[in-house]
């Protein structure tokens, strides 16, 4: 399981600032396998498409 | 009260000119104590111009990263490690996303890529968006796809985007230390091709990006001297990755002085709440700032950040009596 925000495992490290920073913010990385999403923001949500584990939404 | 605000009370306030760039240096200096009265002075100096109305628009990414420039605070650059990967919007997304931005009572809708200029594919995109858009809902389109060329002007006014954002994004002296893939010359280049082309200038930028307060009075005075219809005042958001990742933001007194401060550079023009203001300055902020000379919001997401809900907004413009523009007052 890796940080949705810096891509980092979840488990090492403090991710208190990413979860903080994540209220503003899209998530940027797979959380099953840290690939670079393509994340689409629109004015009232967004879209995160990893290649391997399909799209997650708002 | 400081000689600063009596001199603004009667050069801004009563006869509508904009202080000069001396003037706006001496009220980005003012201590913190004299914060309340310079605010209710750019509230006064708004009302008296601009009326009540607030302006509502929303933005879109059509075209998010991979571009080929180096702006320092962007996470869209593909020249650094940002997460931020390319992607285009679908026409039938964009469209949608016109649909909710006017369900919130927005007037304007402005659609913006992250390129250097246009190609002949986002043309393509553009033709087909704007009119798909202009099919389908009642709103405004803008639109800011960096540099232009007047063949690239004439067929945005053909299209009928009807305001067209490219921002300085800093002073003219300090430009160089954001940005060294293009000149603000280059910029102001593209301003003036729009200005003369009927079409209303957006211009703005960011505070934050390590200027000094000089600078900052610099860039009012540069943004009075182009005189645009509107002015979006973004404060940094600092992106992981970029050159100015690591920058702090900027302090909430500061952001409400620089917002007086321009609304007294520029007693007419609507004056924007871009991005960064949340982070800057909190829920609170946003009041502190419609009610310090702020007479525009951009409402829900940003480009590659997300917002405030639209209405936590719009439930703030009611609270303080101040109506949302209609589209009738616009055309
Ligand atoms: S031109 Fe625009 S999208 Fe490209 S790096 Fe500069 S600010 Fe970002
Ligand atoms: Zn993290
Ligand atoms: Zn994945």
């Amino acid at each position: 399981m890796y940080c949705d925000r810096c891509g980092q495992a979840a488990t090492e490290g403090d991710h208190s600032a990413c979860a903080a920073a994540r209220e503003l913010e899209p998530p940027r990385f797979c959380p099953d396998c840290r690939r670079r999403m393509k994340v689409q923001v629109v004015p009232t949500g967004w879209t995160a498409t990893c290649v391997e584990h399909g799209v997650r939404h708002s | 009260m400081p000689e600063i605000l009596d001199r603004a009370r009667a050069r801004v306030l009563a006869d509508g000119a904009g202080l000069d760039e001396a003037g706006i240096l001496e009220v980005l200096r003012l201590p913190d104590e004299d914060l309340p009265e310079l605010l209710q002075l750019a509230h006064d100096v708004r009302m008296k111009w601009c009326g009540p109305e607030v302006e509502v628009e929303g933005i879109v990414s059509l075209k998010t990263g991979g571009c080929p420039e180096d702006c320092h605070f962007c996470s869209q650059s593909g020249l650094f490690t940002s997460p931020v990967r390319a992607v285009w919007l679908d026409i039938p997304s964009l469209v949608e996303a016109a649909k909710q931005t006017a369900a919130t009572g927005a007037t304007e809708f402005c659609i913006v890529a992250a390129v250097r200029g246009p190609d002949e594919r986002l043309m393509a995109q553009m033709r087909e968006g704007v009119k798909a858009i202009k099919e389908a809902v009642d709103i405004q389109v803008a639109a800011s796809l960096g540099m232009l060329t007047q063949e690239q002007v004439d067929e945005l006014v053909a299209m009928g985007v009807h305001r067209y954002n490219h921002n300085l994004e800093t002073c003219r002296s300090y430009f160089a230390n954001v940005v060294t893939t293009h000149s603000w010359e280059e910029r102001w280049g593209t301003l003036k091709m729009v200005r003369d082309s009927g079409m209303e200038v957006c211009c703005g930028g960011i505070l934050g990006l390590g200027e000094s307060v000089e600078q900052r009075a610099e860039f009012a005075a540069q943004l009075a001297e182009l005189d645009p219809h509107e002015v979006p005042l973004n404060f940094l958001n600092p992106r992981p990755g970029t050159p100015l990742g690591d920058r702090p933001v900027v302090e909430g007194k500061d952001a409400l002085r620089a917002i007086a401060a321009f609304r007294l550079a520029m007693p007419r023009t609507i004056l924007r709440y871009a991005g960064g203001r949340e982070i800057t300055l909190g829920d609170l902020g946003t009041r502190d700032g419609l009610l310090g000379g702020i007479n525009a919001v951009i409402v829900g997401n940003y480009l590659t950040t997300l917002g405030r809900p639209a209405t936590s907004d719009l439930e703030l413009l009611q609270e303080l009596k101040m109506p949302v523009k209609a589209l009738s007052a616009t055309l």
